[in-house]
């Protein structure tokens, strides 16, 4: 029988561990972007056409928050397979993970929107600014504040999701997880490995949010 | 004398906000030059009112012009324009936190009147000794006090040069002992020609500034005239209990 020593599977994992970095880079980056187009269609003025963006927002939103990421991750996986689409187990992750992401940060980044006072709006368009001179010069600055540090928590979030991507077959760090563990018969050490790796990654992540945060606060 | 045209001119003007009607028709001429207090208890319609005045409410009926113009709610140019000429300041100073107090003054004659760099900040320090604040040009506005931040939101709103300017209640969410260096500036500007429209609850200095005061009851305006008259003989018992009501 051959003998796995502890460098041996930390080695392994470590390799599978630029999956998981990948693919939350990818849901990050992708869901952030939608996420923002997603917020300023929902920022629009109110006529036909905002309230009706405004609509299919909240319905994006209200779908991705209201189910699992599991689920999504499955559906993505088998459900465009069954449309006839042959999709990887790596870009159904990933876009899973990214519509999952965009619905997310959307919702928070609106929160955020709104957390700034509706007079800063008013004297805004007092001044003879237009809507999105408005938004960009005036509030959108306010609401980045407001929003750091929330986005950043959610990037840890978004880190320990991509375990998931394991059922449906991608390779990343808690799949490599349960393969070595198969082929070592060591399981505490392996998935003590595992948690530590995670750890890792998140905890710079969780530790930058809050310095942010404080700096922030202090700079008010 | 021929009176002047209007330079404000609202006819007709009702709002409503779900059920409750705030404005229900509302007819006032403003002269140019000329300075109007608007009074009364408060939800009687007088912010409403104010807020119409520069499109920041949409008015449900009634006409609404500038100089002559009528107001284009739909028309973001028209818009522009309109509030280049209508300035104004509000209770509760809305300066900008993220710049600093010149930033603040600079940015919408930049954006809009693309009055950029030197000439723009030249602009904004001669503002900024008009309302006696010369030397906080790179304070940030949670630096400075109540006072200090609502002379700079009036210096603000006139670096867009405007004709009128719409004081919504501008000293209320003052210390009694910053009121006096507000209004100052509101009176400075009052004896150099500019019209204004104030929401008020200061009697005394309505008294001592107004051209004209105008009491507002549920939604209309319920008597009006030169503030000696309507202070001394008010003529109807809602404005006799309002008065009443403040001593």
């Amino acid at each position: 029988m051959v003998e796995f020593t502890l460098w041996d599977i930390l080695r392994n994992l470590l390799l599978a561990a630029r999956w998981t970095v990948a693919l939350s880079l990818i849901a990050f980056v992708a869901g952030g972007a939608l996420g923002l187009l997603l917020v300023l269609a929902r920022t629009l003025p109110a006529g036909a056409v905002g309230r009706w963006a405004g609509r299919c927002v909240a319905l994006h939103v209200e779908v991705f928050q209201g189910t699992p990421l599991l689920m999504q991750l499955f559906l993505a996986y088998f459900g465009l397979a069954l449309l006839g689409l042959e999709v990887s187990a790596w870009l159904a992750a990933a876009l899973a993970l990214t519509l999952h992401a965009s619905a997310f940060l959307a919702e928070i980044w609106r929160g955020c929107i709104e957390a700034v006072p509706r007079g800063q709006w008013d004297a805004a368009a007092s001044l003879a600014l237009t809507r999105s001179e408005q938004l960009r010069r005036v509030i959108a600055p306010q609401a980045l504040r407001i929003a750091i540090a929330p986005t950043v928590g959610f990037l840890v979030q978004v880190i320990k999701g991509t375990a998931l991507a394991s059922v449906i077959g991608f390779i990343e760090l808690a799949k490599a997880g349960t393969m070595i563990t198969n082929a070592t018969f060591r399981p505490f050490a392996v998935y003590a490995c595992v948690a530590a790796i995670y750890f890792a990654m998140c905890y710079p992540v969780s530790a930058f949010s809050r310095r942010l945060e404080r700096r922030l606060n202090g700079a008010r | 004398m021929v009176p002047a045209e209007p330079i404000v001119d609202i006819r007709g003007l009702r709002k409503r906000f779900g059920s409750n009607e705030v404005l229900r028709g509302i007819d006032l001429a403003v002269a140019p030059g000329e300075v109007v207090a608007i009074i009364g208890r408060s939800g009687s319609g007088k912010s409403t009112l104010l807020r119409c005045i520069n499109g920041l409410e949409s008015p449900d009926a009634g006409t609404l012009a500038i100089e002559g113009r009528p107001m284009r709610l739909d028309d973001p140019r028209a818009m522009r324009d309109l509030r280049q000429r209508v300035g104004m300041i509000f209770q509760s100073f809305n300066l900008f936190p993220h710049l600093d107090v010149g930033h603040n003054i600079m940015l919408a004659p930049g954006l809009v009147k693309g009055r950029r760099g030197a000439q723009g900040e030249a602009r904004a320090r001669q503002l900024l000794a008009r309302v006696g604040l010369d030397d906080k040009f790179e304070a940030m506005p949670a630096q400075l006090s109540g006072g200090q931040q609502q002379r700079v939101a009036i210096a603000r709103a006139l670096a867009m040069e405007p004709q009128v300017l719409l004081c919504d209640e501008i000293t209320s969410a003052l210390d009694p002992e910053l009121v006096a260096e507000v209004l100052a500036v509101v009176e400075m500007l009052a004896s150099e020609g500019m019209t204004l429209l104030m929401v008020t609850h200061e009697m005394r200095f309505a008294r001592k500034v107004a051209d004209r005061v105008v009491f507002m009851h549920e939604g209309a305006i319920h008597e009006t005239g030169p503030a000696s008259e309507l202070f001394t003989r008010p003529q109807t018992t809602e404005l006799r209990q309002f008065l009443a009501a403040l001593d």
